[in-house]
């Protein structure tokens, strides 16, 4: 035995593992004995909360997770629905928070690759990513650092996804205040693949041989899932320490190797040469060994000594812990193991046989002849205490209100510019030209094309893929804004003509060991259960991202949601840029929108209220099934839904993403001006089409004819308007015009991140 | 005719080009471990990032067997297509003058941009006319196309510069705004844009880019159809 293994650890290495005194002891108790270093590192690991969801589970089995769509659900690599004739599309959303925090460049781009891995897991070939990214403000104190991470997560998104040829196509971005220390970085990827030919896993067999296959093995990465992703971040910046000695902890991707063994992955599995598959994530050959050994009901012996290592004098510990990046582990028939490893020489990957499966129930580790730990399977994967939370809502308010960036006596026109060119709405055209959106030649709808992206599939028929969350709207009302971020959700897709099928989702949230953040997550999870039961969009798959804190407080509760739908064909995909000069616009949905929790009330510099209105889901989701067939059936120019910034927004985007204006009546606004331009709620659609496709759509959606497109500005007349000025929305005149160019000035003010 | 599509590890744009080939042709996948061109007629060296771009854009897959035959099939007056990776990797094999540096704005870039056709009598662009705009998009971090003054003159003078962006269309500070170039030959034509991502009504902005390999399939079989 090493020197490190010799001597035993005691309570205090577990503390500093992450364990608690009472895990350890139980750990203790499972094992029969004091855990040694190796085994006391595996168990801390699994039972970390990024492995174990120990704070969480209890609560992620109320969620809906089966439907008529469903093919795989959560307990896999990733969930997949069906989408026709004989095909699955496996989607999943995942976080790369901590480590993109300490680094974010290769934080984002491991996150990437780490979800792709997922994907093709499970047999599917990924298609597309998207990624949902949260920064602090980028301007004021907290601007340097908001501009580094911003550009480091956004050139590590790109830098992986571009170079493994999967197009990222969508995602969306917000900047608050709480984000500033926590960053968060999420990725989503979807794949494709026949149905019947899924693979999960579960390890069978007993005498099949594991295979490892991908990267050498090295250091980096020691500890990441309970050191970085279970642990709240110290306060500090890159520049004065803070985390930055946790960097070593942040893996380092590979998009080259990668790329190999994905197409490795894919060629054995459509050879029939594997039994299963499993990537190497968080906690690496420990996590992916135990898990495959527990879904199989097997037991698992490993060799350390045959791990192909990329330096010397790797201690047993470290090579089963290490995270480093693109690896893959398979279950192999002893008939096939040549075969598989010649094809891992074609595609000039590294494979080798490390170990078997056995029928003992125990993971057995080896360095040789030596037995180097031996642990029950149950007690690593399952045995893990799981615990209640103890939510209660806080008292006070938890997140101090934003500065004022907008003065008192703005006018409308003013307020219209300045919500246009603020870093939540401003275009994100500077971030997702650093990502390729069209290779593998599927993408019908580029980014700002439509409200969601859209993929081609071979028989005509397309997928839609959206992902959102607006976290201030979640911190004002945790259960009504969840509601609200999957109704969003929904919304763009119905825009782009799709029907849900499936739903991903990401809870982001901070310390669940605090009542008010178990508040938070209880509302939030119970509003995600019932948003999607009501639309009939299961849950397939997430992940959980808990601890986002930073010396400043919780960042804003973010369960971010990504939704996958279908739509029978795909040149019928919805667009949201006016396109027709003289078409009528219109107002579709029960839309009722206010200031609450909307982004000009963050302008002015408010708090967040205590609460928002409660969403009549059923009427909102026929609206949106209203749009989805009007769009379908190609009746509609342009739909886009209502979101932040409110409807004035909403037309100024249509105006912009179609290069014409619109002249627009809004009637008598007296006292409530500012509500109905830049009031938000979901339920509302800004739609163009011929009159009598408006009259056509009004037999199922409250329809409110707006005005007409054409011309080279936004016009929007109203009576009352003048009474409206200052803080109650602004006018000094009844007509505002504001000209093509200068709305996409505006627009356009992100660039200035990057330059 | 039939055109061979060049497959590296790391190639991203191979599936593309085949299907984009396969509008106007034959089309098969060449591993890059292979000699054997399968009697191709023309090549297309696709996009992507060949052995991860690793030492320099292109600099590896110069040296794969395929790419050995390439040159063969180049300096025998074959007709050769290299489009970004592709054409990176055509200038380190030293059958395209010129080399291709990072862009002026640093960034990988995906932008849809309007070219400029400079040269429509070569193989590549016959089913153009000069100074027709084309609508294709361009996707990368290495396009800054370079060559010495000479070097630049020559190829003026000898029709070379065959394609360039648009004024005001070019993100990478390309020498006098070129997008594609031949060789003195006429054969061999490399482009940072991607034709192979504008040819279908449904996932392109335009059908331009079908301009390209309907070019190569007149110079190969002759008058149309």
């Amino acid at each position: 035995m090493t020197a490190a293994a010799s001597t035993a650890p005691t309570l205090q290495d577990a503390l500093a593992l992450g364990l608690t005194a009472e895990e350890y002891e139980l750990v203790c108790e499972k094992q029969g004995a004091p855990p040694n270093v190796l085994e006391l590192a595996m168990y801390s690991l699994l039972w970390s909360e990024h492995c174990a969801y120990k704070h969480s589970k209890k609560l992620l089995r109320t969620l809906p997770t089966e439907g008529r769509h469903v093919v795989m659900g959560p307990g896999e690599n990733a969930g997949a629905v069906d989408v026709g004739n004989g095909l699955a599309c496996a989607f999943k959303v995942e976080s790369h928070n901590h480590p993109s925090a300490v680094e974010p460049f290769q934080g984002a781009a491991t996150g990437v690759g780490g979800i792709l891995r997922d994907i093709f897991a499970i047999g599917a070939r990924p298609i597309a990513v998207l990624d949902s990214l949260r920064f602090g403000e980028p301007a004021g104190e907290s601007a340097t650092r908001t501009r580094y991470l911003l550009d480091g997560a956004v050139s590590g998104i790109g830098h992986y996804g571009n170079s493994i040829g999967v197009p990222t196509i969508g995602g969306e971005v917000y900047f608050e205040g709480p984000y500033e220390h926590n960053c968060l970085v999420n990725a989503m990827a979807l794949g494709l693949g026949e149905r019947e030919r899924l693979v999960r896993s579960a390890a069978a067999g007993t005498g099949n041989v594991l295979v490892l296959f991908g990267a050498a093995t090295g250091r980096d990465g020691i500890g990441g899932a309970s050191v970085l992703a279970s642990a709240e971040l110290d306060a500090g910046d890159t520049s004065s320490g803070g985390d930055s000695d946790k960097r070593p902890t942040v893996q380092v991707g590979d998009p080259f190797e990668e790329k190999k063994l994905l197409e490795c992955s894919l060629q054995l599995l459509a050879r029939d040469l594997i039994v299963s598959l499993q990537d190497l994530g968080a906690a690496g050959l420990t996590s992916s060994a135990a898990e495959m050994a527990s879904k199989g009901e097997v037991g698992i012996e490993i060799d350390v000594a045959k791990v192909p290592l990329r330096e010397a004098g790797m201690e047993p510990f470290e090579v089963m812990v290490s995270e480093s990046q693109e690896r893959m582990l398979c279950v192999v028939e002893p008939a096939n193991v040549a075969a598989v490893l010649a094809l891992c020489e074609r595609w000039e990957v590294n494979g080798a046989a490390i170990g078997r499966v056995t029928d003992t129930g125990r993971v057995r580790v080896l360095a040789g002849d030596e037995q180097v730990g031996d642990m029950p399977v149950r007690a690593l994967v399952d045995d893990c205490p799981l615990y209640d939370l103890a939510p209660q809502k806080p008292a006070s308010p938890i997140y101090p209100p934003p500065p004022r960036t907008l003065h008192a006596d703005a006018t409308i026109r003013d307020t219209l510019l300045a919500l246009l060119a603020c870093p939540n709405i401003a275009s994100r055209r500077p971030l997702f030209e650093q990502y390729d959106a069209i290779v593998q030649s599927r993408t019908v709808r580029r980014p700002e094309q439509a409200d969601a992206a859209v993929l081609a599939l071979a028989d005509g028929s397309a997928l839609a893929v959206s992902i959102d969350c607006n976290g201030r709207r979640v911190a004002a009302d945790p259960y009504t804004g969840t509601v609200q971020t999957v109704l969003e959700c929904a919304a763009n897709l119905a825009c782009a003509g799709a029907e849900p099928l499936g739903t991903t989702n990401n809870l982001n949230f901070g310390n669940p060991e605090k009542p008010h953040i178990a508040w938070q997550l209880t509302e939030a999870v119970r509003g995600l259960g019932d948003a999607c039961r009501a639309l009939q969009a299961p849950i397939v798959g997430g992940n959980v991202s808990l601890y986002n804190e930073g010396a400043t407080g919780p960042i804003y509760p973010t369960p971010v949601i990504g939704m996958v739908g279908r739509m029978p064909d795909a040149r019928a995909a919805g667009r949201l840029g006016f396109g027709r000069a003289g078409d009528e616009i219109a107002l579709v949905g029960p839309f009722a929108p206010s200031l609450a929790a909307s982004e000009l009330a963050k302008l002015r510099g408010q708090a967040l209220p205590d609460g928002l209105a409660r969403v009549d889901v059923a009427a909102v989701h026929a609206a949106q099934v209203a749009v989805r067939e009007a769009v379908r059936a190609g009746a509609l120019s342009s739909a886009h839904d209502i979101a932040e910034g409110g409807l004035a927004i909403a037309l100024a985007e249509c105006c912009l993403a179609g290069g014409v204006g619109a002249r627009v009546e809004l009637g008598d606004l007296s006292g409530r001006a500012a509500e109905a331009l830049f009031g938000e709620a979901p339920g509302g659609f800004v739609v163009s089409a011929s009159a009598d496709a408006l009259s056509e759509l009004e037999r199922s959606a409250p329809v409110h004819r707006l005005g007409t497109v054409g011309g080279d500005s936004l016009q929007l007349s109203m009576a009352g308007g003048a009474e409206a000025s200052g803080d109650a929305g602004g006018a000094t005149g009844e007509r505002v015009s504001v000209s093509l160019e200068e709305l996409a000035r505006a627009h356009a003010r992100l660039a200035e991140l990057f330059s | 005719m039939k055109f061979g599509v060049l497959q590296f590890p790391g190639s991203c744009d191979e599936v593309d080009a085949l299907a984009a080939a396969r509008l106007v042709g034959e089309a098969e996948l060449i591993w890059h471990g292979e000699r054997d061109l399968q009697g191709a007629d023309a090549i297309i060296v696709p996009g992507g990032f060949s052995y991860g771009d690793y030492l320099r854009a292109g600099a590896i897959a110069r040296f794969a067997p395929a790419m050995e035959s390439v040159i063969d099939f180049a300096r025998e007056g074959g007709p050769v297509l290299g489009i970004c990776n592709g054409f990176q990797v055509l200038c380190e094999a030293r059958l395209l003058p010129g080399a291709l540096l990072v862009n002026a704005n640093r960034r990988f870039t995906f932008r849809q941009l309007q070219l400029e056709v400079v040269n429509a009598d070569t193989t590549f662009t016959r089913a153009c006319t000069e100074g027709e705009r084309l609508s294709i998009p361009a996707k990368h971090a290495w396009g800054r196309y370079y060559a010495d003054e000479r070097t630049l003159a020559a190829m003026r003078d000898k029709g070379q510069v065959v394609l360039r962006y648009a004024p005001g269309q070019s993100f990478n500070g390309s020498l006098h705004d070129i997008a594609g170039v031949c060789n003195e030959a006429g054969n061999v034509f490399g482009l940072m844009p991607h034709p192979e991502h504008a040819v279908d009504e449904l996932t392109g902005e335009s059908l331009d880019g079908l301009k390209i390999f309907e070019s190569m399939r007149l110079a190969v079989d002759g008058a149309p159809a």
